[in-house]
This record gives structure tokens, C-alpha cells and sequence, in this order.
């Protein structure tokens, strides 16, 4: 039997990644890295954000938000250098760095998810 | 008359011009492309920062630290280059879908814009949807 190849797996990681991080992102950069520094809107009171980010639904949202975004970001950012760079013969430790790091952060991400506060 | 065969071990390999590092600065479409894949940096970047927020949840000074740090100008400027590349990100992505899959109705493909376009209203309920939870909190 041919080895089964784990690129559909990475792939469809990427596509919901994609997904998640098309629908998610703009909004919250531009309210906590420009609209909340630069007084556009005002920041919420800690009371009010950390109530909503320890409930558990937003907990997941969250985790689904950091985890499927970072493997979009590995896929996307390993063919990049692969196309971009031509640097082919580097394979296996740039697959290394970008999915090591993608896991990295799932880790990174449900550990401090799981003990906020 | 025979000719004589030579075998060779392996495939040959067909002769391929060498293609310059830089070949994606030659057209603005092979630029974009590469734009394009690049915003995967500042969808990671966007990870870091939600990261960070969550870690300054401790307590009170933690989140003000927090909010002080994104004050600083090369952040503000950091995520304004970062919120571009999202949208960059967003807008190519869903416009993606029309080429994904082609919607039938009744026989007849929809036109391009008509798939597209539950996105873009799916985008702006779910991004007024999170201004609101983080602005009014649970």
C-alpha cells in the first residue's frame, strides 16, 4: 500500500485557517492595533474583556482563531519560500520551522487559554 | 542500418532555464501573488498579538501594560501594514469561492459576484458581531 501523504491534511488546515483568519482578523487588528492605541474607540475596562474572554465559548472561539490561522500561516508561508526564494533543497527544515511552529503556538495558545487569570 | 543505443541509468533530465530569485518583481501579478502569500505573515502576527492579550488577562496592571505597549508608534504603524495585508488576505480569498465551486440554480450557473457575495455579508455580521462582544463584554 502507497504511504498515505499527510499534504491533504496540512492543506485543509490551511483552507480553514484561511477561512478563520479572512473572517476574524481585520476587525481585531484594527480595534486593538490602531482604533484602542489611538483612541479612536475607547478600550473595554479590564472587568469587562476578561469576564468575556474566561467564558468558555469565547475560550474556544479563541482557540479556533489562534490555531487554525497559525497553520494557514505555516502552509502558506513554506510555499512562499519555496516559490519565492527557490529554496527547495531547504525542504525539510523549512517544513520543520513553519509546522514546529504552527504546533508551537496550538501549545502556546492552549495552555494559556486553559489558565487565564 | 542500426543505431547505436546508449542506456542510461537514470531519466535524463530536460534542460530548464534558470529562473532569476527575483522573477516575482518582473510583473505586477506575480508580485501581487507573492503579496498576496505574504499576508500569512501578519495573520500570524495577529495570533501573537491575540496571544498577548489573553496572557495579560492576570490581572489588571497586566492588561494595562498590555494596552500601553500597543501605543507605541511602530506597533500602530506595525498593525496598520498588517490590518492592509488582511483585508489584501480577505477580499482574495473570497473572491476564491466563485472558483472554487460553481453554484447552480435552476440549471444556470450563478454569476461570480452572486457566490462571492454571501461572504462579504457573512464578514461584515461576524465582524459587527465582535466589535460588539468586545465592547460591551458578556
Amino acid at each position: 500500500m502507497a504511504r498515505r501523504s499527510i499534504e491533504p491534511l496540512l492543506w485543509s488546515l490551511f483552507s480553514a485557517g484561511g477561512v478563520v483568519s479572512a473572517f476574524f482578523m481585520p476587525v481585531l487588528i484594527f480595534l486593538f492595533g490602531i482604533a484602542f492605541p489611538l483612541g479612536l474607540i475607547e478600550a473595554p475596562g479590564f472587568q469587562s474583556i476578561s469576564e468575556l474572554i474566561k467564558h468558555p465559548i469565547t475560550r474556544l472561539v479563541l482557540m479556533v482563531v489562534c490555531i487554525f490561522p497559525l497553520f494557514h500561516w505555516a502552509h502558506r508561508f513554506r510555499f512562499t519560500l519555496y516559490d519565492g526564494l527557490q529554496i527547495k533543497h531547504l525542504n525539510e527544515v523549512i517544513a520543520v520551522v513553519c509546522y514546529g511552529g504552527a504546533l508551537f503556538g496550538t501549545v502556546l495558545a492552549g495552555y494559556l487559554l486553559w489558565n487565564i487569570g | 542500418m542500426k543505431q547505436p543505443v546508449t542506456y542510461t541509468l537514470y531519466h535524463p533530465k530536460w534542460y530548464r532555464r534558470p529562473m532569476s530569485t527575483y522573477w516575482w518583481t518582473k510583473r505586477w501579478r506575480y508580485l501581487r501573488f507573492i503579496l498576496r502569500e505574504l499576508s500569512s505573515i501578519s495573520v500570524a502576527w495577529t495570533v501573537i498579538l491575540l496571544l498577548l492579550l489573553i496572557n495579560s488577562m492576570g490581572d489588571e496592571a497586566m492588561y494595562a501594560g498590555y494596552l500601553d505597549w500597543l501605543q507605541s508608534p511602530w506597533l500602530v504603524v506595525l498593525n496598520a501594514f498588517a490590518l492592509v495585508f488582511l483585508l489584501f488576505h480577505t477580499v482574495t480569498w473570497f473572491n476564491l469561492a466563485p472558483r472554487a465551486m460553481a453554484v447552480r440554480l435552476r440549471g444556470k450557473r450563478l454569476p461570480d459576484w452572486a457566490v462571492a457575495a454571501p461572504n462579504f455579508i457573512a464578514w461584515a455580521v461576524l465582524s459587527a458581531g465582535v466589535v460588539w462582544f468586545v465592547l460591551k463584554g458578556v
